[in-house]
Parts: C-alpha cells; structure tokens; sequence
C-alpha cells in the first residue's frame, strides 16, 4: 500500500471518504436537461442524409466549347481538392512579380501540365467558364461551411463576358 | 536513453542536407508537378528603372481630369461622392476626409511646399500639377510596412499586395507625398461602373498607383499617359533612348520633396 500523507505532509492513515454520489438526482436530472437543450437543434436532422453538392457545369461557355476541349486547366479530381493552393500560388506569382530580391520565377502565365498557357487570373480565367458563381463555387462552399474572401475585391465576371455583353 | 550530441547533430546535418534536396527529390517523384510552370511573359513592357515626366507646359485642367478619369475608371477608384444607390450618399465632409485617390491634382505650393517664392510667374501658382505615387526609389512606404504587403519591385514599381495589407496605415504615415488612400469603408457601392477584369479593394486595405503594372504587363502604356495624349511621358529610365530619357535630356525638370531623399521618379517640366 502506498504510504499516504495528509495535509500537513505527515504520514497518516488514508481518511475513509464513503463512496457515494450526493444529491444524485439532482445531477443525474441535470445533465439530462443539459444534453437535451444541447442537442436540441440536431434532432430535425437525424437520420437525414444532406446530398452532396452538384456544381453545375452548364454555362455557355463551356457549352460552347467542344467536347474534347471541354475540361479543366488540371483534372477535376485534381481541382477539387488543390484549387485554393492553385489560386494562392497564382495570386503570389502575380502580385508579387519581379519583387526585388526575391529570386523566384514569377508571372501572370500559367502553364498546364497539357502544355497549354493560360493567363493566371481568377476573374479573367476561372470565371470566364465557371460564369455561375452561385451554383459551381457557392453550392459547394456553402456545403462545406466555408467562406472564401475572394469576393471581397475580386469580380465574378470576366472580361470576355463583360465584353460579349 | 535519449541521444547524445554527436548523435543530434549528425541527425540534424542529416536532415538538413534532404531538405536541401527536397525539391530535386520531389521532382524524381513527380516530375514538373513541384512548380507547375511559370512563364516570363512575351508581350510585357519590360523596364530597368520605370519613371514618369509631367510636361507642365502642355498641362491644362481639361487634360488633368481626362487622366484621373482614366486611372480612377480602370482601376476602379470609388467616387464616394457619387453612390450607384442614393441611399449612400454621405455628408460632404466625410466625402472629402475619406477619399481615395491614386491621382490628383495640387497647386504649387501644396505639390512642391518650400519651393515657392515671392514674384513667381503667376501662371505657374496656378497650374494643376498632376501628381501621383513617386515610385521612389528609395520608398519610405516599404521601408515601414510590417507584412511587406508593399514592396519595390526590380523595375522600380512600388507595388501593393492587397491580399497582405492589414491596414495598421504605416505606409500612410510614410509617405511625404499622401499619395496612399485607406478604405475606410467598403468601396464597391461607390464605383460607378465597375472595369471588367480588374478587381475592387476591401474596407481596411491602403491603396495607391502601380503605374498601371497590370497594363504593362498586357504591354499597354499605363491609363493616365494614354489620356495625356503625350503631355505625360512614360518609359524606362535606364534606357537611354527612352522618350522619358530624352525629355529629361532635353527639358529642366524638378520633383517633389527631394530633400526628403526618397528619390522620387515623377518628374515635372515646369
């Protein structure tokens, strides 16, 4: 038995402290109080599954291009997962082009693993396809409770479009 | 146990050596996806040292305001005395203290205070000097800023990252010539007609002239020396058969608050 020592630091036999749990109803009652109110506002969704977002690809441009063409600048899979990292890199290849004393290759041109060059922009490039912000970017966005401050300052339409109107 | 010290620092020379070949490792994995690729761009305008001269001679009001029509239209620069919805009109005072500007004009003793003197040409007095973001080449704006959201570039721009600004005003406080604008409310419902392709700024982030980077980099001469139709002159410095060279050959210029030693790069025939 490990020696015990009471609160003066003196050796002591262990006190005998009765095993018991006081005013049990009243604890036991509220934490059940506590758990109903705390999970109030889950219930109406139990058991429900919310279907995952299907952004719509549907926009003129894109209906425009032929089928060969019609892809993304990476493939979706790809897309999906890496576009925010693909976007921030953009934005520092870009704002930050030529910064003196940074020895980085920077630039406006993005170059596809296809080898093709597009400009990297997100309101020029990415919004000249995706035209639908509120169903491609907000459906999933909104889905996954997350809230980019791209728009803040950028537009959700491209040059192109602005011109073709 | 544990580990002595030669077995630590034969670990971390170890692993400083990998992570000096991370990338090249990455790139026997992966081949070009490390960095998938950045271009330097064919058509750009490219520049040493980029420098602006405001031929005073030629300036009148008409051309001035055609200039910061210009700029301000392109780089949606808000008018927070024209709101697109009436219900945001503010009261006069709030218009002007809060204003942004990237390009504005200043009589002579606000442009260039201490130069003026006693039975100077009248004409002069009353000119509308043009003025702009300097693009020092000694910037006191970078010099302050703490998250380096501004900063010169190799051409000698002095270039904003708005993504970066935190808005603490620094750079505002450094420069000698006012020549950054704080947001201090959202800009968007005051931009009249927004430019495609070209983005708003954010309530809380400082703005200023980028001598048009984004349009040099299309190969385009920036928007104000476009409008000019040639009264302002635009080029490389460095290059010495550059119009803005030959001019400055050519001409007796000045500039703002040299004494100050930020080396500014507007210079004005006067």
């Amino acid at each position: 038995m490990a020696e015990y020592k009471n609160e003066f630091g003196e050796f002591a036999e262990r006190p005998k402290v009765p095993k018991k749990l006081y005013d049990a109803k009243y604890i036991i009652g509220g934490l059940v109080v506590f758990f109903v109110v705390a999970s109030f506002t889950l219930w109406p969704n139990l058991g429900k599954t919310v279907p995952a977002p299907q952004p719509k690809l549907d926009t003129p441009v894109i209906k425009k291009l032929a089928e060969a063409d019609r892809k993304c600048i990476l493939p979706a899979s790809e897309m999906r997962a890496k576009h925010m990292q693909m976007l921030i890199d953009w934005r520092e290849n870009v704002v930050r082009t030529k910064e003196r004393g940074v020895a980085t290759a920077r630039g406006r041109d993005f170059v596809a693993p296809d080898g093709k060059v597009y400009l990297a922009s997100l309101t020029n490039t990415c919004m000249d396809c995706h035209s639908n912000k509120a169903e491609f970017c907000d459906t999933c966005h909104n889905y996954a409770a997350v809230t980019p401050n791209c728009w803040g300052c950028h537009l959700e339409s491209g040059q192109t479009l602005a011109e073709a109107k | 146990m544990g580990m002595d010290r030669r077995e630590f620092i034969r670990l971390a020379g170890l692993s400083a050596l990998l992570g000096l070949g991370g990338k090249g490792a990455f790139e026997i994995v992966r081949p070009g996806q490390a960095l998938a690729g950045f271009q330097p761009e064919g058509k750009a305008l490219e520049g040493k040292r980029w420098a602006m001269v405001v031929n005073m001679k030629k300036m009148d009001e008409a051309t001035a305001a055609k200039c910061i029509e210009a700029c301000h239209r392109v780089h949606n620069v808000p008018d927070f005395s024209a709101p697109k919805d009436p219900k945001d009109q503010l009261p006069p005072e709030i218009v002007h203290r809060t204003q942004i500007k990237w390009i504005w004009t200043e009589h002579f003793h606000n442009a260039f205070p201490g130069e003026e003197y006693e039975g100077m040409p009248e004409n002069v007095k009353h000119m509308p000097f043009l003025v702009l973001c300097n693009h020092c080449n000694n910037p006191p704006c970078v010099r302050v800023c703490p998250t380096k959201a501004t900063f010169q570039r190799e051409d000698g721009i002095v270039m904003m990252d708005m993504h970066r600004c935190i808005g603490c005003r620094f750079c505002m406080a450094g420069c000698p010539f006012s020549a950054r604008s704080f947001n201090w409310r959202d800009p968007r419902p005051y931009v009249k007609e927004v430019f495609p392709g070209q983005p708003t700024r954010e309530i809380g982030v400082v703005e200023k002239c980028t001598f048009c980077a984004e349009r040099l980099a299309q190969g385009l001469m920036p928007a104000c020396v476009e409008a000019s139709r040639g009264v302002l002159v635009f080029g490389d410095l460095a290059d010495e058969k550059s119009e803005v060279r030959q001019t400055l050959g050519k001409y007796f210029t000045i500039r703002r608050k040299t004494h100050l030693g930020t080396n500014p790069q507007v210079y004005y025939i006067v």
